[in-house]
Protein backbone atom coordinates (compact mmCIF):
# COMPACT_ATOMS: atom_id res chain seq x y z
CA UNK A 1 0.00 0.00 0.00
CA UNK A 2 2.59 2.41 1.20
CA UNK A 3 5.02 1.21 -1.37
CA UNK A 4 2.67 1.73 -4.32
CA UNK A 5 1.75 5.27 -3.33
CA UNK A 6 5.43 6.12 -3.07
CA UNK A 7 5.90 4.72 -6.54
CA UNK A 8 3.13 6.95 -7.81
CA UNK A 9 4.87 9.96 -6.32
CA UNK A 10 8.16 9.27 -8.02
CA UNK A 11 7.06 8.42 -11.56
CA UNK A 12 6.22 11.51 -13.59
CA UNK A 13 2.62 11.52 -14.85
CA UNK A 14 2.53 10.26 -18.38
CA UNK A 15 0.98 12.84 -20.72
CA UNK A 16 -0.16 11.94 -24.15
CA UNK A 17 -2.42 13.52 -26.72
CA UNK A 18 -6.03 12.56 -26.53
CA UNK A 19 -6.79 10.32 -29.46
CA UNK A 20 -10.16 9.62 -30.98
CA UNK A 21 -9.24 5.97 -31.47
CA UNK A 22 -7.15 4.93 -28.49
CA UNK A 23 -5.67 1.52 -29.45
CA UNK A 24 -2.61 2.40 -31.57
CA UNK A 25 -2.85 -0.75 -33.67
CA UNK A 26 -6.40 0.08 -34.80
CA UNK A 27 -5.54 3.74 -35.36
CA UNK A 28 -2.47 3.10 -37.47
CA UNK A 29 -4.18 0.21 -39.20
CA UNK A 30 -7.01 2.52 -40.30
CA UNK A 31 -4.49 5.07 -41.56
CA UNK A 32 -2.74 2.39 -43.63
CA UNK A 33 -6.06 1.18 -45.02
CA UNK A 34 -6.98 4.77 -45.94
CA UNK A 35 -3.66 5.29 -47.76
CA UNK A 36 -4.05 1.97 -49.58
CA UNK A 37 -7.57 2.97 -50.60
CA UNK A 38 -6.37 6.28 -52.01
CA UNK A 39 -3.67 4.60 -54.10
CA UNK A 40 -6.06 1.95 -55.34
CA UNK A 41 -8.86 4.36 -56.19
CA UNK A 42 -6.68 6.95 -57.91
CA UNK A 43 -5.06 4.16 -59.90
CA UNK A 44 -8.36 2.64 -60.96
CA UNK A 45 -9.96 5.92 -61.99
CA UNK A 46 -9.88 6.59 -65.66
CA UNK A 47 -7.94 9.86 -65.69
CA UNK A 48 -6.12 11.18 -68.74
CA UNK A 49 -3.07 12.69 -67.13
CA UNK A 50 -1.78 14.52 -70.21
CA UNK A 51 -5.19 16.18 -70.56
CA UNK A 52 -4.99 17.12 -66.89
CA UNK A 53 -1.51 18.55 -67.39
CA UNK A 54 -3.04 21.13 -69.72
CA UNK A 55 -5.44 22.02 -66.94
CA UNK A 56 -3.43 24.71 -65.23
CA UNK A 57 -2.73 26.83 -68.31
CA UNK A 58 -6.38 26.30 -69.32
CA UNK A 59 -7.57 27.47 -65.93
CA UNK A 60 -5.36 30.54 -66.37
CA UNK A 61 -6.76 31.41 -69.77
CA UNK A 62 -10.29 30.77 -68.55
CA UNK A 63 -9.74 33.06 -65.60
CA UNK A 64 -8.36 35.69 -67.95
CA UNK A 65 -11.53 35.49 -70.02
CA UNK A 66 -13.66 35.64 -66.91
CA UNK A 67 -12.36 39.00 -65.75
CA UNK A 68 -13.73 41.52 -66.12
CA UNK A 69 -17.19 39.98 -65.62
CA UNK A 70 -19.62 41.10 -68.28
CA UNK A 71 -22.74 42.59 -66.77
CA UNK A 72 -23.96 44.10 -70.05
CA UNK A 73 -26.66 41.44 -70.55
CA UNK A 74 -28.11 42.17 -67.15
CA UNK A 75 -31.72 41.96 -68.35
CA UNK A 76 -31.24 38.25 -69.20
CA UNK A 77 -29.66 37.76 -65.82
CA UNK A 78 -32.30 39.57 -63.79
CA UNK A 79 -35.04 37.65 -65.59
CA UNK A 80 -33.35 34.35 -64.71
CA UNK A 81 -32.71 35.49 -61.19
CA UNK A 82 -36.29 36.61 -60.64
CA UNK A 83 -37.48 33.28 -62.02
CA UNK A 84 -35.20 31.42 -59.62
CA UNK A 85 -36.45 33.38 -56.63
CA UNK A 86 -40.08 32.89 -57.66
CA UNK A 87 -39.53 29.17 -58.14
CA UNK A 88 -37.97 28.98 -54.68
CA UNK A 89 -40.84 30.93 -53.08
CA UNK A 90 -43.60 28.90 -54.70
CA UNK A 91 -41.84 25.60 -53.98
CA UNK A 92 -41.26 26.52 -50.35
CA UNK A 93 -44.92 27.43 -49.93
CA UNK A 94 -46.26 24.19 -51.37
CA UNK A 95 -43.56 22.19 -49.66
CA UNK A 96 -44.45 23.73 -46.33
CA UNK A 97 -48.18 23.01 -46.75
CA UNK A 98 -47.86 19.48 -48.12
CA UNK A 99 -45.21 18.50 -45.59
CA UNK A 100 -47.72 18.81 -42.75
CA UNK A 101 -49.86 15.76 -43.57
CA UNK A 102 -46.83 13.71 -44.56
CA UNK A 103 -44.97 14.75 -41.43
CA UNK A 104 -47.88 13.79 -39.19
CA UNK A 105 -48.25 10.44 -40.97
CA UNK A 106 -44.53 9.87 -40.52
CA UNK A 107 -44.68 10.27 -36.76
CA UNK A 108 -44.90 6.84 -35.16
CA UNK A 109 -46.81 8.02 -32.08
CA UNK A 110 -49.64 9.62 -34.07
CA UNK A 111 -50.76 7.14 -36.69
CA UNK A 112 -51.18 3.38 -37.12
CA UNK A 113 -48.14 1.40 -38.23
CA UNK A 114 -49.06 0.86 -41.92
CA UNK A 115 -49.61 4.60 -42.49
CA UNK A 116 -46.33 5.31 -40.73
CA UNK A 117 -44.41 2.86 -42.89
CA UNK A 118 -45.87 4.22 -46.14
CA UNK A 119 -45.15 7.83 -45.13
CA UNK A 120 -41.62 7.04 -44.03
CA UNK A 121 -40.78 5.17 -47.21
CA UNK A 122 -42.12 8.06 -49.30
CA UNK A 123 -39.87 10.44 -47.37
CA UNK A 124 -36.83 8.19 -47.77
CA UNK A 125 -37.53 7.64 -51.46
CA UNK A 126 -37.70 11.32 -52.33
CA UNK A 127 -34.77 12.23 -50.09
CA UNK A 128 -32.46 9.73 -51.73
CA UNK A 129 -32.63 11.04 -55.27
CA UNK A 130 -30.71 14.16 -56.09
CA UNK A 131 -32.73 17.19 -57.25
CA UNK A 132 -31.21 16.92 -60.69
CA UNK A 133 -32.56 13.39 -61.18
CA UNK A 134 -36.03 14.42 -60.00
CA UNK A 135 -35.84 17.50 -62.24
CA UNK A 136 -35.01 15.49 -65.32
CA UNK A 137 -38.00 13.19 -64.72
CA UNK A 138 -40.29 16.20 -64.31
CA UNK A 139 -38.85 17.75 -67.45
CA UNK A 140 -39.82 14.56 -69.29
CA UNK A 141 -43.38 14.78 -67.95
CA UNK A 142 -44.05 18.54 -67.99
CA UNK A 143 -41.58 19.74 -70.57
CA UNK A 144 -38.88 22.38 -70.22
CA UNK A 145 -39.47 25.45 -68.11
CA UNK A 146 -39.92 26.68 -64.57
CA UNK A 147 -42.88 24.39 -63.84
CA UNK A 148 -40.60 21.36 -63.67
CA UNK A 149 -38.26 23.34 -61.45
CA UNK A 150 -41.05 24.31 -59.06
CA UNK A 151 -42.23 20.70 -58.83
CA UNK A 152 -38.71 19.40 -58.22
CA UNK A 153 -38.04 21.86 -55.45
CA UNK A 154 -41.48 21.17 -53.99
CA UNK A 155 -40.75 17.45 -53.79
CA UNK A 156 -37.41 17.97 -52.07
CA UNK A 157 -38.91 20.56 -49.69
CA UNK A 158 -41.73 18.20 -48.74
CA UNK A 159 -39.39 15.38 -47.87
CA UNK A 160 -37.01 17.63 -45.96
CA UNK A 161 -39.61 19.48 -43.88
CA UNK A 162 -41.77 16.43 -43.24
CA UNK A 163 -38.81 14.41 -41.99
CA UNK A 164 -37.97 17.14 -39.49
CA UNK A 165 -41.61 17.51 -38.50
CA UNK A 166 -42.09 13.78 -38.01
CA UNK A 167 -39.01 13.54 -35.80
CA UNK A 168 -40.14 16.57 -33.85
CA UNK A 169 -43.57 15.09 -33.18
CA UNK A 170 -42.05 11.76 -32.17
CA UNK A 171 -39.78 13.49 -29.66
CA UNK A 172 -42.62 15.34 -27.90
CA UNK A 173 -43.23 14.49 -24.28
CA UNK A 174 -46.33 12.30 -24.09
CA UNK A 175 -47.67 14.28 -21.10
CA UNK A 176 -49.27 17.10 -23.06
CA UNK A 177 -50.75 14.72 -25.60
CA UNK A 178 -52.34 12.68 -22.82
CA UNK A 179 -53.60 15.82 -21.08
CA UNK A 180 -55.40 17.07 -24.19
CA UNK A 181 -56.74 13.58 -24.94
CA UNK A 182 -58.06 13.43 -21.34
CA UNK A 183 -60.31 16.44 -22.06
CA UNK A 184 -62.03 14.34 -24.70
CA UNK A 185 -60.40 16.00 -27.68
CA UNK A 186 -60.61 14.19 -30.99
CA UNK A 187 -57.71 13.88 -33.44
CA UNK A 188 -58.09 17.27 -35.23
CA UNK A 189 -58.36 19.08 -31.87
CA UNK A 190 -55.31 17.21 -30.64
CA UNK A 191 -53.40 18.48 -33.69
CA UNK A 192 -54.55 22.08 -33.28
CA UNK A 193 -54.18 22.47 -29.53
CA UNK A 194 -51.37 20.09 -28.67
CA UNK A 195 -49.16 19.25 -31.62
CA UNK A 196 -49.16 22.54 -33.49
CA UNK A 197 -48.13 24.85 -30.60
CA UNK A 198 -45.25 22.53 -29.75
CA UNK A 199 -44.07 21.84 -33.27
CA UNK A 200 -44.69 25.31 -34.74
CA UNK A 201 -41.45 27.15 -33.87
CA UNK A 202 -39.18 24.46 -35.26
CA UNK A 203 -41.44 23.83 -38.24
CA UNK A 204 -41.34 27.52 -39.17
CA UNK A 205 -37.58 27.59 -38.66
CA UNK A 206 -37.07 24.56 -40.88
CA UNK A 207 -39.40 26.01 -43.53
CA UNK A 208 -37.48 29.28 -43.61
CA UNK A 209 -34.24 27.33 -43.82
CA UNK A 210 -35.74 25.39 -46.71
CA UNK A 211 -36.57 28.64 -48.51
CA UNK A 212 -32.90 29.52 -48.36
CA UNK A 213 -31.93 26.01 -49.52
CA UNK A 214 -34.44 26.25 -52.35
CA UNK A 215 -32.88 29.50 -53.54
CA UNK A 216 -29.54 27.68 -53.63
CA UNK A 217 -30.98 24.70 -55.50
CA UNK A 218 -33.09 26.80 -57.86
CA UNK A 219 -29.87 28.11 -59.35
CA UNK A 220 -28.99 24.63 -60.55
CA UNK A 221 -32.11 22.77 -61.68
CA UNK A 222 -31.93 24.95 -64.80
CA UNK A 223 -28.95 22.94 -66.00
CA UNK A 224 -31.30 20.16 -67.07
CA UNK A 225 -33.78 22.68 -68.46
CA UNK A 226 -36.03 23.28 -65.47
CA UNK A 227 -35.91 27.08 -65.56
CA UNK A 228 -34.23 29.74 -63.50
CA UNK A 229 -30.80 31.29 -63.66
CA UNK A 230 -29.16 27.87 -63.98
CA UNK A 231 -30.43 27.68 -67.53
CA UNK A 232 -28.80 31.01 -68.39
CA UNK A 233 -25.60 29.87 -66.69
CA UNK A 234 -25.47 26.54 -68.50
CA UNK A 235 -26.10 28.30 -71.83
CA UNK A 236 -23.31 30.80 -71.21
CA UNK A 237 -20.92 27.97 -70.33
CA UNK A 238 -21.70 25.99 -73.43
CA UNK A 239 -21.13 29.13 -75.53
CA UNK A 240 -17.78 29.79 -73.78
CA UNK A 241 -19.12 33.20 -72.69
CA UNK A 242 -16.95 32.99 -69.61
CA UNK A 243 -17.15 36.68 -68.74
CA UNK A 244 -20.94 36.43 -68.66
CA UNK A 245 -20.71 33.21 -66.62
CA UNK A 246 -18.55 35.02 -64.11
CA UNK A 247 -21.14 37.78 -63.82
CA UNK A 248 -23.86 35.18 -63.24
CA UNK A 249 -21.76 33.33 -60.67
CA UNK A 250 -21.13 36.55 -58.77
CA UNK A 251 -24.84 37.33 -58.80
CA UNK A 252 -25.67 33.83 -57.57
CA UNK A 253 -23.19 34.18 -54.71
CA UNK A 254 -24.75 37.49 -53.74
CA UNK A 255 -28.27 36.10 -53.98
CA UNK A 256 -27.43 33.04 -51.88
CA UNK A 257 -25.66 35.20 -49.35
CA UNK A 258 -28.69 37.49 -49.06
CA UNK A 259 -31.03 34.50 -48.82
CA UNK A 260 -28.93 33.00 -46.05
CA UNK A 261 -28.77 36.32 -44.24
CA UNK A 262 -32.55 36.70 -44.48
CA UNK A 263 -33.13 33.15 -43.27
CA UNK A 264 -30.78 33.56 -40.32
CA UNK A 265 -32.41 36.85 -39.40
CA UNK A 266 -35.93 35.40 -39.46
CA UNK A 267 -34.86 32.31 -37.52
CA UNK A 268 -33.18 34.39 -34.83
CA UNK A 269 -36.38 36.42 -34.53
CA UNK A 270 -38.44 33.23 -34.22
CA UNK A 271 -36.44 31.95 -31.28
CA UNK B 1 -68.85 42.24 -2.95
CA UNK B 2 -65.66 44.16 -3.28
CA UNK B 3 -63.52 41.12 -3.85
CA UNK B 4 -65.85 39.93 -6.61
CA UNK B 5 -65.32 43.16 -8.50
CA UNK B 6 -61.57 42.78 -8.36
CA UNK B 7 -61.59 39.22 -9.59
CA UNK B 8 -60.37 39.01 -13.22
CA UNK B 9 -63.11 38.53 -15.74
CA UNK B 10 -62.63 35.28 -17.61
CA UNK B 11 -64.38 35.01 -20.96
CA UNK B 12 -67.03 32.32 -21.28
CA UNK B 13 -65.29 30.75 -24.22
CA UNK B 14 -61.56 30.11 -24.08
CA UNK B 15 -59.62 31.24 -27.13
CA UNK B 16 -55.99 30.58 -27.84
CA UNK B 17 -55.27 33.97 -29.35
CA UNK B 18 -56.30 37.46 -28.40
CA UNK B 19 -58.01 39.37 -31.24
CA UNK B 20 -54.80 41.29 -31.86
CA UNK B 21 -52.72 38.10 -32.10
CA UNK B 22 -55.29 36.53 -34.39
CA UNK B 23 -55.21 39.60 -36.64
CA UNK B 24 -51.41 39.58 -37.01
CA UNK B 25 -51.61 35.87 -37.74
CA UNK B 26 -54.10 36.37 -40.53
CA UNK B 27 -52.00 39.21 -41.89
CA UNK B 28 -49.02 36.84 -42.05
CA UNK B 29 -51.08 34.17 -43.80
CA UNK B 30 -52.36 36.74 -46.29
CA UNK B 31 -48.82 37.99 -46.93
CA UNK B 32 -47.43 34.50 -47.53
CA UNK B 33 -50.28 33.55 -49.84
CA UNK B 34 -50.00 36.75 -51.87
CA UNK B 35 -46.24 36.31 -52.28
CA UNK B 36 -46.89 32.79 -53.59
CA UNK B 37 -49.64 33.96 -55.92
CA UNK B 38 -47.34 36.67 -57.27
CA UNK B 39 -44.52 34.17 -57.75
CA UNK B 40 -46.70 31.65 -59.55
CA UNK B 41 -48.63 34.24 -61.54
CA UNK B 42 -45.59 35.84 -63.12
CA UNK B 43 -43.76 32.57 -63.72
CA UNK B 44 -44.13 31.26 -67.22
CA UNK B 45 -46.14 28.16 -66.36
CA UNK B 46 -48.08 26.31 -69.05
CA UNK B 47 -51.07 25.26 -66.96
CA UNK B 48 -52.42 23.28 -69.88
CA UNK B 49 -49.64 20.76 -69.38
CA UNK B 50 -51.35 19.65 -66.20
CA UNK B 51 -54.26 18.31 -68.27
CA UNK B 52 -52.28 15.44 -69.70
CA UNK B 53 -49.65 15.18 -66.96
CA UNK B 54 -51.18 12.04 -65.52
CA UNK B 55 -51.13 10.43 -68.97
CA UNK B 56 -47.49 11.41 -69.43
CA UNK B 57 -46.61 10.05 -66.00
CA UNK B 58 -48.46 6.81 -66.71
CA UNK B 59 -46.73 6.52 -70.05
CA UNK B 60 -43.37 7.00 -68.34
CA UNK B 61 -44.21 4.43 -65.67
CA UNK B 62 -45.25 1.86 -68.28
CA UNK B 63 -42.05 2.40 -70.24
CA UNK B 64 -39.91 2.12 -67.13
CA UNK B 65 -41.33 -1.24 -66.09
CA UNK B 66 -40.00 -3.92 -65.93
CA UNK B 67 -36.39 -3.02 -65.10
CA UNK B 68 -33.89 -4.35 -67.60
CA UNK B 69 -31.67 -6.30 -65.21
CA UNK B 70 -29.23 -7.40 -67.91
CA UNK B 71 -27.93 -3.85 -67.71
CA UNK B 72 -26.83 -4.30 -64.10
CA UNK B 73 -23.44 -5.84 -65.01
CA UNK B 74 -22.38 -2.68 -66.84
CA UNK B 75 -23.21 -0.54 -63.83
CA UNK B 76 -20.69 -1.94 -61.36
CA UNK B 77 -17.61 -0.07 -62.61
CA UNK B 78 -19.37 3.34 -62.86
CA UNK B 79 -20.86 2.82 -59.41
CA UNK B 80 -17.42 2.19 -57.92
CA UNK B 81 -16.19 5.28 -59.77
CA UNK B 82 -19.04 7.29 -58.22
CA UNK B 83 -18.02 6.17 -54.74
CA UNK B 84 -14.37 6.93 -55.49
CA UNK B 85 -15.24 10.44 -56.64
CA UNK B 86 -17.19 11.13 -53.46
CA UNK B 87 -14.54 9.65 -51.17
CA UNK B 88 -11.52 11.26 -52.82
CA UNK B 89 -13.37 14.57 -53.08
CA UNK B 90 -14.09 14.44 -49.36
CA UNK B 91 -10.44 13.53 -48.67
CA UNK B 92 -9.23 16.57 -50.63
CA UNK B 93 -11.70 18.76 -48.73
CA UNK B 94 -10.31 17.48 -45.45
CA UNK B 95 -7.00 19.20 -46.19
CA UNK B 96 -8.33 22.43 -47.70
CA UNK B 97 -11.18 23.05 -45.28
CA UNK B 98 -8.81 23.14 -42.30
CA UNK B 99 -6.87 26.30 -43.09
CA UNK B 100 -10.06 27.95 -44.36
CA UNK B 101 -11.85 27.16 -41.09
CA UNK B 102 -8.99 28.52 -39.00
CA UNK B 103 -9.08 31.71 -41.06
CA UNK B 104 -12.83 32.03 -40.70
CA UNK B 105 -13.01 31.45 -36.94
CA UNK B 106 -12.79 34.70 -35.00
CA UNK B 107 -10.48 33.39 -32.29
CA UNK B 108 -7.86 31.82 -34.56
CA UNK B 109 -7.79 34.20 -37.52
CA UNK B 110 -4.85 36.58 -37.81
CA UNK B 111 -6.66 39.87 -38.38
CA UNK B 112 -9.94 41.15 -39.76
CA UNK B 113 -8.73 40.95 -43.37
CA UNK B 114 -7.87 37.25 -43.11
CA UNK B 115 -11.20 36.70 -41.36
CA UNK B 116 -13.03 38.30 -44.29
CA UNK B 117 -11.02 36.21 -46.75
CA UNK B 118 -11.86 33.06 -44.82
CA UNK B 119 -15.55 33.93 -44.67
CA UNK B 120 -15.59 34.77 -48.37
CA UNK B 121 -14.01 31.42 -49.28
CA UNK B 122 -16.64 29.58 -47.25
CA UNK B 123 -19.59 31.57 -48.63
CA UNK B 124 -18.43 31.36 -52.25
CA UNK B 125 -17.79 27.64 -51.97
CA UNK B 126 -21.22 26.97 -50.52
CA UNK B 127 -23.16 29.25 -52.85
CA UNK B 128 -22.01 27.51 -56.00
CA UNK B 129 -23.63 24.14 -56.44
CA UNK B 130 -21.57 21.00 -57.04
CA UNK B 131 -22.92 20.80 -60.58
CA UNK B 132 -21.78 24.34 -61.34
CA UNK B 133 -18.34 23.62 -59.90
CA UNK B 134 -18.33 20.52 -62.10
CA UNK B 135 -19.09 22.65 -65.19
CA UNK B 136 -16.07 24.78 -64.32
CA UNK B 137 -13.72 21.87 -63.68
CA UNK B 138 -14.83 19.99 -66.78
CA UNK B 139 -13.83 23.08 -68.75
CA UNK B 140 -10.45 23.05 -67.01
CA UNK B 141 -9.50 19.35 -66.73
CA UNK B 142 -11.68 17.96 -69.49
CA UNK B 143 -14.50 15.48 -68.89
CA UNK B 144 -13.80 12.69 -66.41
CA UNK B 145 -13.72 11.78 -62.76
CA UNK B 146 -10.95 14.22 -61.86
CA UNK B 147 -13.25 17.17 -62.59
CA UNK B 148 -15.85 15.47 -60.39
CA UNK B 149 -13.41 15.05 -57.51
CA UNK B 150 -12.50 18.74 -57.58
CA UNK B 151 -16.13 19.78 -57.90
CA UNK B 152 -17.06 17.71 -54.85
CA UNK B 153 -14.08 19.08 -52.94
CA UNK B 154 -14.78 22.72 -53.77
CA UNK B 155 -18.43 22.51 -52.77
CA UNK B 156 -17.61 20.68 -49.53
CA UNK B 157 -14.98 23.17 -48.36
CA UNK B 158 -17.64 25.71 -47.48
CA UNK B 159 -19.84 23.17 -45.71
CA UNK B 160 -17.10 21.62 -43.62
CA UNK B 161 -15.26 24.88 -43.09
CA UNK B 162 -18.38 26.52 -41.71
CA UNK B 163 -19.12 23.75 -39.21
CA UNK B 164 -15.49 23.43 -38.14
CA UNK B 165 -15.12 27.21 -37.78
CA UNK B 166 -18.18 27.26 -35.53
CA UNK B 167 -16.66 24.45 -33.46
CA UNK B 168 -13.38 26.36 -33.18
CA UNK B 169 -15.22 29.43 -31.97
CA UNK B 170 -16.85 27.38 -29.21
CA UNK B 171 -13.72 25.68 -27.82
CA UNK B 172 -12.67 25.84 -24.20
CA UNK B 173 -10.28 28.81 -24.01
CA UNK B 174 -8.78 27.45 -20.78
CA UNK B 175 -6.91 24.71 -22.60
CA UNK B 176 -5.56 27.25 -25.09
CA UNK B 177 -4.36 29.53 -22.30
CA UNK B 178 -2.73 26.61 -20.52
CA UNK B 179 -0.78 25.69 -23.62
CA UNK B 180 0.13 29.34 -24.23
CA UNK B 181 1.38 29.61 -20.63
CA UNK B 182 3.98 26.92 -21.31
CA UNK B 183 5.51 29.23 -23.90
CA UNK B 184 4.22 27.32 -26.90
CA UNK B 185 4.44 28.87 -30.35
CA UNK B 186 1.31 29.76 -32.32
CA UNK B 187 1.55 26.56 -34.33
CA UNK B 188 1.93 24.47 -31.18
CA UNK B 189 -1.12 26.15 -29.67
CA UNK B 190 -3.10 25.22 -32.77
CA UNK B 191 -1.76 21.67 -32.79
CA UNK B 192 -2.04 20.86 -29.08
CA UNK B 193 -4.51 23.35 -27.66
CA UNK B 194 -7.16 23.66 -30.35
CA UNK B 195 -6.99 20.73 -32.74
CA UNK B 196 -7.74 17.93 -30.25
CA UNK B 197 -10.83 19.83 -29.12
CA UNK B 198 -12.33 20.11 -32.60
CA UNK B 199 -11.13 16.78 -33.99
CA UNK B 200 -14.34 14.86 -33.17
CA UNK B 201 -16.38 17.57 -34.93
CA UNK B 202 -14.05 17.41 -37.90
CA UNK B 203 -14.33 13.63 -38.25
CA UNK B 204 -18.09 13.84 -37.75
CA UNK B 205 -18.54 16.44 -40.49
CA UNK B 206 -16.23 14.54 -42.82
CA UNK B 207 -18.33 11.41 -42.53
CA UNK B 208 -21.56 13.39 -42.77
CA UNK B 209 -20.37 15.24 -45.85
CA UNK B 210 -19.17 11.98 -47.38
CA UNK B 211 -22.69 10.60 -47.50
CA UNK B 212 -24.04 13.85 -48.96
CA UNK B 213 -21.25 13.67 -51.52
CA UNK B 214 -22.22 10.14 -52.57
CA UNK B 215 -25.64 11.54 -53.39
CA UNK B 216 -24.17 14.51 -55.25
CA UNK B 217 -21.69 12.44 -57.22
CA UNK B 218 -24.52 10.38 -58.72
CA UNK B 219 -25.46 13.36 -60.92
CA UNK B 220 -22.00 14.73 -61.77
CA UNK B 221 -22.08 12.71 -64.97
CA UNK B 222 -24.84 14.96 -66.33
CA UNK B 223 -22.19 17.57 -67.07
CA UNK B 224 -19.50 15.01 -67.92
CA UNK B 225 -17.70 14.83 -64.59
CA UNK B 226 -17.70 11.04 -64.24
CA UNK B 227 -19.63 8.50 -62.25
CA UNK B 228 -22.93 6.77 -62.85
CA UNK B 229 -24.60 10.01 -63.96
CA UNK B 230 -23.05 9.62 -67.42
CA UNK B 231 -24.93 6.35 -67.99
CA UNK B 232 -28.12 7.74 -66.47
CA UNK B 233 -27.98 10.78 -68.72
CA UNK B 234 -27.31 8.77 -71.87
CA UNK B 235 -30.04 6.25 -71.05
CA UNK B 236 -32.54 9.07 -70.53
CA UNK B 237 -31.52 10.75 -73.75
CA UNK B 238 -31.89 7.48 -75.66
CA UNK B 239 -35.28 6.86 -74.02
CA UNK B 240 -34.00 3.55 -72.60
CA UNK B 241 -36.39 3.83 -69.68
CA UNK B 242 -36.00 0.24 -68.51
CA UNK B 243 -32.29 0.88 -68.07
CA UNK B 244 -33.10 4.09 -66.25
CA UNK B 245 -35.13 2.10 -63.72
CA UNK B 246 -32.20 -0.21 -63.04
CA UNK B 247 -29.85 2.75 -62.55
CA UNK B 248 -32.31 4.50 -60.23
CA UNK B 249 -32.73 1.37 -58.12
CA UNK B 250 -28.97 0.89 -57.75
CA UNK B 251 -28.46 4.59 -56.97
CA UNK B 252 -31.17 4.30 -54.34
CA UNK B 253 -29.39 1.32 -52.78
CA UNK B 254 -25.97 2.94 -52.75
CA UNK B 255 -27.20 6.25 -51.30
CA UNK B 256 -29.21 4.47 -48.64
CA UNK B 257 -26.26 2.26 -47.70
CA UNK B 258 -23.91 5.24 -47.46
CA UNK B 259 -26.40 7.10 -45.28
CA UNK B 260 -26.62 4.05 -43.00
CA UNK B 261 -22.84 3.67 -42.74
CA UNK B 262 -22.37 7.37 -42.08
CA UNK B 263 -25.00 7.38 -39.33
CA UNK B 264 -23.39 4.35 -37.67
CA UNK B 265 -19.90 5.84 -37.79
CA UNK B 266 -21.09 9.17 -36.43
CA UNK B 267 -22.83 7.36 -33.58
CA UNK B 268 -19.53 5.71 -32.69
CA UNK B 269 -17.32 8.80 -32.72
CA UNK B 270 -19.54 11.45 -31.13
Amino acid sequence: MNNSSAEQMTTAPQWHRIRLIEPPLLRNGLAVVAMAYIFWSVGSLDIEWNRVAQGLPRAGSMLKRMVPPDFSRWHLMTRGLLESVQMALAASFFGMILAVPLGICGAGNMVPKPVYLVARSLIILSRTFHEIIVAILFVKIFGFGPLSGVLTLTVSSISFISKMLAEDIENMTPGQIEAIRATGADFPKLLIYCISPQAMPRYLGVSIYRLDANIRHSTVVGIVGAGGIGQVLAASFSRYDYDFSMAILMTIITLVFLGEFFSNWVRSRLR
Amino acid sequence: MNSEQHAPKYPDIWRRFSPREALTRWAWYLGIVSVTVWALGTLDIPWLYFLDAHLQAKDLAVRMWPPDWRYLGRLIAPLIETIHIATLGTAVTFFIAFPAAFLAARNTTLNSTTWLIGRFILVASRSINTIVWALLFVAIFGPGPLAGIWAIAFRSIGFMGKLVAEAIEEIDEGAVEAVEATGASRLQVLWIGILPQVLPVIYGTVVYRWDINIRESTVLGFVGAGGIGILLYSSINQFMWQEVTVILITVFGVVLASEFISAKVRQRIT
